[in-house]
């Protein structure tokens, strides 16, 4: 499965750079994701619950980023085992490139699943994985750009708070 | 007059009221007090080192009693391959181990790595989720070409993915290479016999039980062959002898072939059991059964037809690749070798065949027979090229088929087998009658009228079965014999009981087989019982594939029954004071020819175990004999279908409009029996014409694994079938003169549905579609129709 698409994010490529390393922000904007820790440097490790079709499971996983050009792009890959369910895994190389109004975000995706996942959910995989990508980056971009939301999910309005605080002291 | 009893009388399936009343006894009905449960982890990687398996976590949790690895076999054998192939240098082939569970290594998804047995099966499926093999991936090899072309080694211990590499006739390459290349036509077809999975209604279960009073075993399985799988499983896996091991096969939920290998969950739980001891029980999931049971077919061809200005066929050249999967099932090398090359002749007189087929090993699940076996493959190719020729010649397929025709029987084909009997001209001429082919103009006008494309496919089939002389398997490859075995057993009040090695999961044994020995001694079909199924009272008997069970056990009941009658007759001499050989028995009574002195026959089985008044001297108390049936050849039903379809030329999809069969089965015992068989076999072949289609993506994973992405025909994708076996030349070999009919749906059927489409979509001007590959979905019609 192979995906690419751009976002323009109205906020400085400084602000997009730091958020997407940043495990609390992943953490909220990662649908169903249950734990976040870790670091860009040393990997994270997480904890997603999510449905496919048919099936529903708790992938464990690392997640590394690699080819770190800080400020416009670097590579995330990962790997999340699903126990009975399967497994997850793949990569996105994220690009940032400075707009008139902030950021444009540019990312190609490349997912596989294997197991259950790839046996009874081999033709939802497009569309889930779209649907993902999609939830992630509208809680990304609500995170970020920073305007109040009085829709986004209290775990996005709750970092929102946080990280904006913390990168403000840093 | 139809028949209302006996030989055939259309008698209602007896069984089908406990299985339609679901009081049937299948194995997974089979609970053994103090049973536990195993639940299989399975690599959900097609190809990777298996480092190790961490159990730890899952071995503390409840009802966990031991968790098995690969480890735990290392002590007994493989699971064994039936048949040895000799390629075309007199090499055998490469024969690879197949340990019961994946020891060092991982070769397809679904392969099973480690069993959780606990005492529920939740507590064993939860165990299984904190089971963690240790695997380091692999790239994967998937495409036969690329396999034996430098790609991944599935098993490195052999040094290559190719199998073997067969040809034959070896002798005649020459012959044919010079016979194509100095011909008037040649017609190449490339084309693949696509993968299928054989999706019985009932998936696979097996349970294992240990007796320690006696250190006997016992496994009740969902198998074709209960003897086979307690040679196979007892000599070369587990190493217990046969009077320590039974094997029970119940109610079987339809097999289709994939029920006759030996499985690495039957040895699973068979050893478990004495382990722990303690029954140990297993039930394939749906999902399981998609990465577990052996797949079917996975053929891809190159074929050429050389033939003179007259339409007459010269040579035949085929070029195959045969997906062997990761491991070698049961008797998947001689399906593509000895139950195809050997059919290559077809209904014709092809004075000159050659048949190269290299098996691969790759990283997907074994495959093995399915419904026809290799036969259904021979024919695709065969009848396909032949349309495909009759169209570049511009002459008519139909002509170009009765103008090579094998008329004079015995026929010896130069592919090694004796046809014994066949009028292939009686049954296409039965064809066009059923198929009103006369009227497809008429319906072709309507189609065009609706604007819908019609189109017309024809072929004919030729089949081996009944497998098989044994002194010629064993020539071939086969490290089996395959008579048929039957006891019969009469009782002190007249009933019988037949024990038979045939196993009946769907085909009507239990109806057919009574009606055979009812037609013989002249009783009611009632009082007569079938058994089998069951290692411990039946006796060695092969098992039923091959569409062998009345050409082969019931004549194996035969003789049984012959030995019966004649051991009758001589009580009944004695008992009326006569000669026996003046005595005759009709309708079920003795007479002493000549004379109105009789004797029923309940009185002289009475007279048998109450022998009173009996020839103590010269014969033995009891009416109880046993024979064994070895084929003098195979038999070679035949037949000529034919389909049509309506094309939608806006979406491609096909709608099967009639479908229409003429079969030659010899005599047939059970006329509605047959048409069941019949009807089944169409279903599946055009499931496979239509449908049916396993998918591997790159990584390996079986992307076509559950209904929703495996599409199983249904009802309403079936037109109402047209099926005469009115055509009817016996067998000349065995007693009953039957032929088998269990296959021949399913080979006969997929030409000519891929025939008709094909002419569908050339009669509507798509003169470039000459193929196209199975299943035809609409997408791949469409793509056709685009091109």
């Amino acid at each position: 499965m192979q995906m690419n698409d751009t976002r323009d994010i109205k906020a400085d490529p400084a602000i997009v750079w730091a958020a997407l390393l940043d495990p609390e922000v992943l953490k909220a904007c990662i649908p169903g994701c249950q734990e976040m820790t870790g670091s860009p440097e040393e990997g994270f490790e997480a904890v997603v619950v999510q449905k496919v079709g048919p099936v529903k499971a708790t992938f464990k996983g690392a997640v590394s980023v690699s080819d770190i050009v800080p400020g416009e792009s670097c590579t995330i890959s990962g790997e999340g085992k699903g126990g009975a369910a399967g497994f997850a895994k793949g990569g996105a190389k994220v690009a940032l490139a400075p707009t008139a109004e902030g950021t444009q975000l540019s990312y190609e995706v490349e997912a596989h699943v294997g197991g259950k996942l790839a046996q009874l959910g081999s033709r939802l995989i497009d569309g889930f994985a779209r649907k993902m990508a999609d939830q992630f980056f509208e809680r990304f971009q609500n995170v970020v750009e920073g305007e109040d939301d009085t829709e986004a999910p209290p775990e996005v309005a709750e970092v929102k708070k946080s990280w904006l605080k913390r990168l403000v002291s840093s | 007059m139809p028949k209302d009893h006996g030989i055939g009388a259309s008698t209602k399936r007896r069984e089908d009221v406990r299985f339609l009343t679901g009081k049937g006894r299948y194995t997974d009905d089979i609970n053994i007090n103090g049973q536990a449960y195993a639940w299989f982890v399975r690599s959900d990687v097609a190809h990777g080192t298996l480092n190790g398996v961490d159990t730890a976590d899952a071995a503390a949790m409840p009802g966990v009693l031991r968790i098995f690895t690969g480890a735990d076999f290392e002590a007994v054998g493989g699971i064994p391959c039936g048949w040895q192939v000799t390629d075309r240098k007199g090499e055998v082939m490469l024969e690879p181990r197949h340990p019961v569970l994946a020891h060092g290594k991982v070769r397809h998804v679904g392969d099973p790595i480690a069993v959780v047995v606990a005492e529920t099966l939740e507590q064993a499926r939860d165990a299984a989720e904190a089971v963690v093999p240790d695997i380091t991936e692999l790239e994967p090899v998937l495409d036969m070409k690329a396999a034996v072309q430098g790609g991944p080694l599935v098993h490195d211990e052999i040094g290559s993915n190719l199998c073997y590499d067969w040809g034959f006739v070896e002798e005649n390459k020459e012959a044919v290479d010079a016979a194509i290349k100095g011909a008037h036509h040649v017609t190449t077809l490339e084309l693949v016999n696509n993968r299928l999975i054989a999706n019985p209604m009932e998936p696979r279960v097996a349970v294992g039980d240990y007796a320690q009073h006696d250190d006997s075993s016992t496994l009740y399985t969902t198998s074709q062959n209960p003897h086979v799988i307690r040679l196979l499983m007892g000599a070369f896996v587990l190493g217990i002898p046969e009077h320590k091991l039974r094997v029970v096969a119940p109610d079987v939920g339809g097999g289709f072939g994939t029920k006759i290998f030996h499985y690495a969950e039957e040895a699973f739980v068979t050893f478990a059991a004495k382990e722990l001891k303690r029954a140990v029980k297993w039930t394939a999931t749906r999902s399981e059964a998609f990465i577990s049971d052996a797949h079917g077919r996975d053929h891809v061809t190159k074929i050429e037809l050389a033939l003179d200005a007259d339409g007459h066929f010269l040579a035949l050249r085929t070029d195959t690749y045969a997906n062997m999967g990761a491991y070698l099932s049961t008797f998947a090398p001689s399906v593509p070798t000895w139950l195809h090359g050997t059919l290559m002749a077809g209904n014709y007189k092809t004075p000159l065949i050659y048949v190269n087929v290299k098996a691969v090993f790759t990283n997907t699940v074994p495959v093995d027979a399915y419904r026809g076996a290799g036969r259904p493959e021979a024919t695709f190719q065969l009848e396909r090229v032949i349309d495909k020729a009759a169209r570049e010649m511009g002459v008519d397929p139909i002509e170009l088929r009765r103008k090579n025709f094998i008329t004079e029987f015995p026929y010896a084909t130069p592919v090694a087998v004796e046809y014994d009997t066949g009028d292939y001209h009686a049954t296409m001429d039965k064809l066009l009658e059923i198929a009103d082919v006369a009227g497809f103009d008429a319906r072709l006008a309507k189609s065009k009228a609706n604007g819908k494309l019609r189109g017309l496919g024809m072929n004919c089939y030729i089949e081996a079965c009944g497998i098989a002389p044994s002194n010629l398997v064993g020539q071939l490859g086969a490290r089996a014999g395959l008579y048929e075995s039957a006891t019969v057993r009469v009782n002190a009040t007249g009933g019988l009981v037949v024990m038979t090695g045939s196993h009946s999961h769907g085909q009507g044994h239990e109806t057919s087989f009574p009606q055979v020995i009812a037609e013989m001694i002249g009783i009611d079909e009632n009082m007569v019982e079938i058994v089998h199924g069951d290692t411990a009272n039946t006796p060695m008997g092969m098992g039923t594939y091959g569409s062998r069970s009345l050409a082969v056990g019931g004549s194996a009941m035969v003789r049984a029954t012959e030995k019966i009658i004649a051991k009758a007759k001589k009580i009944a001499a004695h008992i009326l004071e006569a000669s026996d050989a003046d005595i005759e028995l009709k309708d079920g009574s003795f007479t002493v020819a000549g004379t109105d002195k009789s004797l029923a026959w309940g009185d002289v089985c009475l007279a048998a175990y109450v022998p009173h008044n009996y020839p103590l001297a010269d014969l033995e108390p009891g009416l109880e004999e046993t024979a064994f049936y070895d084929p003098a050849n195979f038999t070679y039903p035949s037949g000529a279908y034919a389909c049509e379809v309506e094309v939608d030329p806006e979406t491609g999809k096909v709608t099967i409009e009639r479908f229409a069969a003429a079969d030659d089965f010899g005599n047939i015992v059970n006329p509605m029996i047959v048409d069941g068989q019949v009807h089944g076999g169409i279903a599946q072949g055009i499931g496979q014409a239509l449908m049916e289609g396993a998918s591997y993506d790159e990584a390996g994973q079986l992307v076509s694994g559950s209904y929703m992405d495996y599409t199983m025909p249904r009802a309403d994708d079936l037109p109402f079938y047209t099926v005469d076996h009115s055509c009817q030349t016996p067998c000349t070999h065995n007693p009953l003169g039957v032929k088998g009919c269990g296959e021949a749906g399913a080979i006969g059927s997929p030409p000519s549905v891929v025939n008709a489409v094909v002419d569908a979509l050339q009669r509507a001007g798509h003169t470039n579609v000459t193929h196209i590959d199975m299943p035809l979905s609409p997408a791949r019609v469409w793509a056709a129709m685009q091109g």
